[in-house]
């Protein structure tokens, strides 16, 4: 089949897996996707350029990115916080916490989205207390930064969290030794360690945020050119039945998060190359 | 394991004050924005007490809704379940070309957005789609029909087993299988009897959180329904709308079913890590015989 040529196993079995995992890869992924492209190739270089640089389009790109990008380094900063306190510490509640963690995960992003508006709401419970400080979040370009981070969380603490459970204490204790004190420990020898998982979970982040819908939409309100994501125009553009207007502005989403995980795919296999090496 | 713990002693010291600081961010930043919301859904799924909620989970609406979401989930879990296992022995059992992207290909459906998910399959199947006019002259509905549902939900949760098996089988190793096969038994009873009971927690817990994801998924199901009440409202669909009815306590009281599904999945999630930590100690005496 393809002429592929597998080496020696003396396992069974490899005809049956290989061909159930093939044919459904085939209809399952590869139609689906193949359609999207053909529907690209269906239009018009003038017609995609117009839409995709009509002044709503390109707002709700800039509000998609610019929230993506904050969401993840939030989640960045308080990712690795977090991994951190859950590695090292002991605490009261510590195995609960870390098993929370995975809950947005798990969580559908509708119900995400009701909770989060209504807490941060003004007569929320966090909302209350923002508004006294004069933040208002929901329908603002805060709710969707909220939203997102709340969904990204598990993508970050769960890609630096193994990194630093595998840290080499006797590293640590021999810079100690030599005389570091805590800052050059931290920035020295921890940091260099920590920076590409922590990187890929900024990615992966990014990615999952450029995407997400059902959370959003709860909190943003959804007002063009000021808390309109991309994702949605795309759904609007399919209810007003303009199908090239869809295609051009998810394929342009499409091409960056395959850029994003084309580079997510490249660290994770420099920091592999990376590893072996020392 | 119980290496970490003896090294956790001799670590570093951080300052007390470090240490006060850290864990009190890292616990104000988890109780917003993961234990506030979590009490949010039962507070006010509760709020006017049992009697309503249970008059709103038996709402017909709501039954109806149950139903689809659980027709497209098991479905979803079914093909993905078997696809998962096929793929996860391929990748961890044999060398081929090709095997870096297949992995890759099974990442996909995790980076791509929910609603260009379902915005494909209005572009396949539906009624101006490709196959649009093949299904129509036959009498088959797709898109803004349950089918339509199926297919988004399949594909968004096509990655979850295999991503949750892959990784487990390859680090098992294959010794077990290949003595059972050099001692003539079936592929197949090499599978049941040998693979199986390795990797049964990690198998339910693919398929628990591909559950999971099936009955939440909002997205790309929302762009192929059609949102027809009663018709083609999956759970998510049928909590927006009550939403947006204003009728809040309503959707926090369907959004506590899927809630509740959520916590299942992070428990079986846990029992998990536990019964694979407990596995590594029991071979702790055996690794520490080999070694000397």
């Amino acid at each position: 089949m393809f002429g592929l040529k597998k080496s020696f196993s003396v396992h069974k079995g490899f005809g049956l897996t290989l061909g159930i995992t093939l044919f459904y890869l085939g209809l399952m992924l590869i139609i689906p996707l193949s359609t999207l492209f053909f529907k690209t190739f269906s239009l018009t270089w003038e017609s995609f350029w117009a839409t995709v640089t009509d002044e709503r389009v390109m707002k709700a790109y800039q509000v998609s990115f610019g929230t993506a990008f904050l969401a993840a380094g939030v989640n960045l900063i308080f990712g690795t916080l977090i991994a951190w306190v859950l590695v090292r510490y002991q605490f009261f509640g510590k195995r609960i916490l870390d098993a929370l963690i995975d809950f947005p995960f798990a969580l559908p992003t509708a119900v995400a989205g009701i909770c989060l508006t209504t807490l941060f709401a003004g007569s929320g419970w966090v909302g209350h207390y923002l508004e006294l400080a004069g933040i208002q979040v929901v329908f603002t370009q805060w709710g969707i930064v909220i939203a997102l981070i709340f969904i990204t969380l598990p993508f970050s603490v769960r890609s630096i969290q193994p990194v630093l459970e595998d840290l080499n204490p006797e590293v640590e204790e021999a810079a100690i030794s030599l005389g570091a004190n805590r800052w050059q420990l931290f920035s020295r020898i921890i940091v260099p360690e920590l920076l590409p998982a922590a990187f890929a979970g900024f990615t992966l982040s990014f990615a999952r945020a450029l995407g997400e819908y059902g959370s959003v939409v709860f909190i943003s309100g959804n007002l063009p050119f000021k808390t309109e994501i991309a994702p949605l125009l795309i759904v609007t553009k399919l209810e007003q039945y303009d199908y090239t207007g869809a295609t051009s502005i998810a394929v342009v989403l499409l091409i960056f998060s395959f850029i994003t995980l084309i580079i997510l795919n490249s660290l994770q296999s420099l920091n592999r190359t990376w590893k072996s090496r020392n | 394991m119980s290496q970490h713990k003896t090294h956790k002693l001799n670590r570093p010291g951080e300052g007390k004050l470090t240490k006060f600081v850290l864990i009190s961010v890292a616990l104000v930043f988890l109780s917003v924005f993961l234990v506030l919301p979590l009490i949010t859904v039962f507070y006010q799924a509760f709020k006017f007490g049992i009697q309503p909620y249970l008059g709103y989970l038996s709402d017909p609406m709501t039954i109806s809704a149950i139903q689809i979401t659980l027709i497209s989930a098991t479905t979803a879990v079914i093909l993905n379940t078997i696809f998962g296992i096929a793929a996860a022995w391929l990748i961890s059992k044999f060398e081929f070309p090709g095997k870096k992207i297949i992995l890759t290909l099974i990442d996909l459906p995790l980076t791509i957005s929910p609603v260009i998910i379902g915005i494909i399959f209005v572009f396949l199947v539906g009624v101006h789609g490709y196959w649009g006019e093949f299904f129509a002259s036959r009498g088959i509905k797709i898109i803004f029909a349950v089918p339509g549902i199926v297919l988004a939900t399949t594909f968004v949760t096509f990655s979850f087993v295999a991503r949750e098996l892959i990784p487990h089988m390859q680090g098992q190793g294959n010794e077990e299988e290949e003595a059972a096969i050099l001692l003539g038994a079936s592929g197949f009873k090499t599978f049941f009897l040998i693979t199986l009971p390795k990797i049964k927690w990690s198998l339910l817990y693919g398929i628990i959180l591909c559950n999971a994801r099936a009955c939440g998924e909002f997205g790309a199901v929302s762009v192929v329904s059609g949102h027809i009440r009663g018709l083609t409202n999956t759970l998510s669909l049928h909590i927006e709308i009550l939403y947006n009815e204003y009728n809040i306590v309503a959707a926090f009281a369907v959004a506590s079913i899927l809630t509740v599904l959520a916590l299942i999945t992070l428990i079986v999630k846990k029992l998990m890590e536990y019964s694979e930590s407990r596995d590594l100690e029991a071979l702790e005496p055996a690794i520490a015989e080999v070694k000397a």
